[in-house]
């Protein structure tokens, strides 16, 4: 029996989702098709539009769907990157928060090398919430060679909640337009993409309940933007490719459940996380909370506890909680599966050494006390190991031997 | 026994973690990150740590039904291993980074480390065997498949490093056996080509390599007696025994081919002279250490100073931190820095780095 606590990498299917994924799966029908096969399709994703635009405050005509986040962040970012530079070839710089995910930074930083963007990072505090103070500065030099600004809803890592809607009236009172990565928070806290007064929202289906390979890029209507991919002239034009009926009803209906439940399981994931954090800093000396510390849905998405440990090295963590059957997370990844400091952590002001020992647990819909009980029970003898591997790698039989060889090679040569 | 499996994507060790779960051990695989901006692909037999390497695997371990995690060592790699590779060229030594990644990294760094999360021994695919003697030490020994040996690269390991290693390759009779057997339990990487070379030089291009690290460093080429016969841009570029590239804009007067015989990084000369001043018979080497109870006084033994040389009789004495080593057949292409381990039949004594030599007959 293990312990899931890692919703924030990808959160188990809802049951609503399997089963409107299975049904319309078995029905088949490409939803460009004119008969009624196709027809029957078509409905399928426009329903489901219409309930993922309500679900999140917009109107069906903005939801295009995407393969997920990663892909809506690319759109968001490249297709109003293009789009304002076309416009006004002044408009080259890109800011976007220090602590966003890759999946806008790489994009960021891909821009600047190939597309001739001038990318400037918006600094965090220590609690990793971006600095209203510098998007201002910002603005006020130059808001008119700004072409965009993109600032995620709650960071991936720290959970912690930005300030959006703030940022999108100081960005929209310049001109320029605001992307949002919402992944992290669609389905876990409310997200009303019209009050918060952005042009586009990301999200992915499967951090909320739904299927991997399903997102949506929320776009303000008639917001310009230069499509990534061509063909067929899906989603007028913005994406083309096949649409996708059986993942947007799985999606769709992922949400919805997730919306509906969002009042009390909101309150009920933010207690077991509560008791978890509670029960971490009781069980671990040199435990520290990262991100906001005010634990309510204002602040903090309710499923996050993200820590560090002093003295331990996050892979050991892992392995040991693996081992004990409790699934966690270091909070950032990279392809060849090393966990490197975090580029989140880095930014909240925190050293290398300090970032090393960093442990994110995400729960979620599925999460029980049991899941708590088990992390708790586990996390104490691991942090014992993990620092006594830490601490050996220090004096390891390698360094203890390097002054033996020095001593010896310092005897001179024949 | 809880076995931490070093995985490195290539055939080894794939069948090595294999032969461990068979054999009823607790296995977990661990795949060591040794260079922080890996290459996506590998090309060829040269290099390793790619990506691809790290999801090859992953791939065998997952068909072995093995836990498989990615661990960082690259941080000790770099300080342990090429940091040192490019010293030792820079004081015009000639070492051998795969000793050293055993000696520093995979029987230390990866050992301590999991040795302090509870694993008992680590296991590799290296071609060598640990043999328990009457009194329950660990020894180790020469791979049962000559040719492909590798307890030289081993003979580093001290007795406790030993103990807790675990070659399960130790007894395949070949290496065509071994990629017999992955393709038989279904690895992925049965067909995949061996590597050679060093690791972090992927290109294969030693000399520049260094030159990168240490820049031009321009002198002269003497011979014997001193007379300039060419010049080159760097004494790392060479090795004692190397007889191509050397650059020389004078022939040698008896027209026979010339060797490197010495290096002096100094005053950065390089000397040169015909094959037979190469031979030497008498090594002084240092940093000993014995897997073996350390000799007392003067002992026969097998001497071997490269990884696939040939072992010669000789008669080895430790003095103070230095040991002696008198060859009773002289060795060619000997180099300062090289390891030279000392075997008594298959069974690896200890070994200790050549800090000097002595030419045969002297």
């Amino acid at each position: 029996m293990t312990a899931y606590l890692d919703h924030a990498s990808t959160t188990p299917l809802r049951p609503e989702a399997l089963e409107a994924w299975a049904a319309a799966a078995a029905l088949g029908g490409n939803p460009s098709s004119l008969h009624s096969s196709g027809r029957r399709a078509r409905a399928a994703v426009e329903e489901s539009r219409e309930a993922l635009a309500a679900a999140v405050g917009a109107r069906p005509g903005e939801v295009v769907w995407t393969s997920g986040g990663t892909e809506a962040d690319n759109l968001a970012l490249k297709g109003l990157y293009w789009a304002r530079r076309d416009a006004d070839p002044r408009r080259r710089r890109v800011l976007v928060g220090a602590a966003e995910h890759h999946a806008v930074l790489d994009c960021a930083q891909w821009l600047a090398e190939h597309e001739g963007a001038d990318v400037r990072l918006l600094p965090v505090d220590a609690l990793g919430r971006a600095d209203l103070d510098a998007l201002r500065a910002e603005l006020a030099e130059g808001g008119d060679e700004v072409a965009l600004v993109s600032l995620m809803w709650a960071n991936n890592e720290v959970g912690t909640v930005q300030p959006v809607a703030a940022a999108a009236e100081l960005a929209r009172a310049a001109g320029v337009p605001v992307h949002t990565d919402a992944v992290q928070a669609v389905g876990h806290l409310p997200v009303d993409f019209a009050a918060a007064g952005v042009d586009a929202l990301s999200l992915s289906a499967h951090k909320f309940g739904g299927p991997v390979g399903v997102g949506a890029l929320v776009l303000r209507r008639g917001t310009a933007l230069v499509p990534l991919q061509h063909g067929g002239g899906q989603e007028l034009g913005v994406r083309s490719g096949t649409l996708d009926a059986p993942a947007a009803r799985a999606a769709a209906a992922a949400l919805t459940a997730a919306t509906a439940a969002l009042p009390v399981e909101s309150a009920r994931t933010a207690a077991l996380r509560d008791r978890l954090v509670a029960g971490l800093r009781a069980a671990v000396d040199g435990l520290v909370l990262r991100g906001d510390p005010v634990l309510d849905a204002a602040h903090r998405l309710p499923g996050n506890a993200h820590v560090t440990v002093a003295g331990c090295e996050g892979d050991s963590l892992l392995y040991l909680l693996d081992a004990a059957g409790v699934e966690c997370s270091t909070g950032s990844a990279c392809q060849a599966g090393v966990a490197r400091p975090s580029h989140v952590l880095l930014a909240t002001g925190l050293s290398e050494q300090e970032a090393a020992g960093a442990l994110r647990f995400s729960l979620g819909w599925s999460t029980t006390d049991a899941d708590v009980d088990a992390a708790l029970a586990a996390v104490g003898p691991a942090v014992e190991r993990a620092r006594r591997a830490s601490t050996s790698a220090r004096t390891s039989r390698a360094r203890r031997r390097q002054s033996v060889v020095a001593t010896s090679a310092g005897a001179g040569a024949s | 026994m809880r076995v931490l499996a070093a995985m490195s994507g290539g055939v080894d060790s794939a069948v090595a973690a294999a032969r461990a779960v068979d054999a009823g051990h607790d296995v977990v695989g661990v795949h060591m990150a040794l260079n922080r901006a890996p290459g996506a692909l590998r090309t060829g037999s040269r290099g390793c740590c790619t990506i691809e390497d790290a999801l090859d695997a992953r791939r065998a371990a997952d068909l072995l039904g093995i836990p498989f995690y990615v661990w960082d060592l690259s941080e000790s790699f770099v300080e342990e291993v090429v940091e040192d590779f490019v010293a030792e060229y820079a004081a015009g030594r000639t070492p051998n980074p795969c000793v050293r990644c055993n000696e520093r990294i995979k029987f230390a760094a990866l050992l301590d480390k999991g040795v302090a999360l509870g694993f008992d021994a680590v296991c590799t695919g290296h071609y060598a065997r640990v043999v328990r003697g009457a009194d329950g030490s660990a020894q180790l020994h020469r791979a049962a498949d000559a040719a492909k040996d590798q307890s030289y690269v081993l003979a580093v390991l001290d007795a406790d490093q030993v103990a807790h290693a675990m070659f399960p390759l130790g007894d395949a009779p070949t290496k065509e056996r071994v990629r017999a057997e992955a393709e038989r339990r279904g690895l992925p990487v049965a067909r995949k080509p061996d590597s050679h070379d060093i690791c972090f030089i992927p290109d294969g291009d030693t000399r520049g390599f260094l030159a990168d690290k240490l820049g031009e460093e321009p002198g002269e080429v003497l011979d014997e007696d001193g007379a300039v016969l060419g010049t080159h841009t760097g004494t790392y570029g060479f090795t004692v025994g190397q007889r191509k590239g050397l650059g020389l804009t004078r022939p040698a007067p008896d027209g026979r081919p010339r060797y490197v015989l010495s290096i002096e990084p100094v005053r950065r000369t390089v000397t040169v002279g015909p094959a037979e001043r190469l031979a030497v018979g008498e090594l002084r080497a240092v940093a000993a250490v014995w897997s073996a109870p350390e000799p007392a006084g003067p002992v026969e033994v097998h001497a071997q100073v490269r990884a696939h040389g040939e072992a010669v009789p000789a008669v080895a004495e430790v003095t103070g931190d230095q040991v002696r080593v008198a060859l009773r057949t002289p060795l060619t292409g000997v180099a300062p820095g090289q390891t030279v381990a000392f075997y008594a039949g298959t069974r690896v004594l200890g070994s200790a780095t050549i800090a000097g030599t002595a030419p045969a007959g002297a």
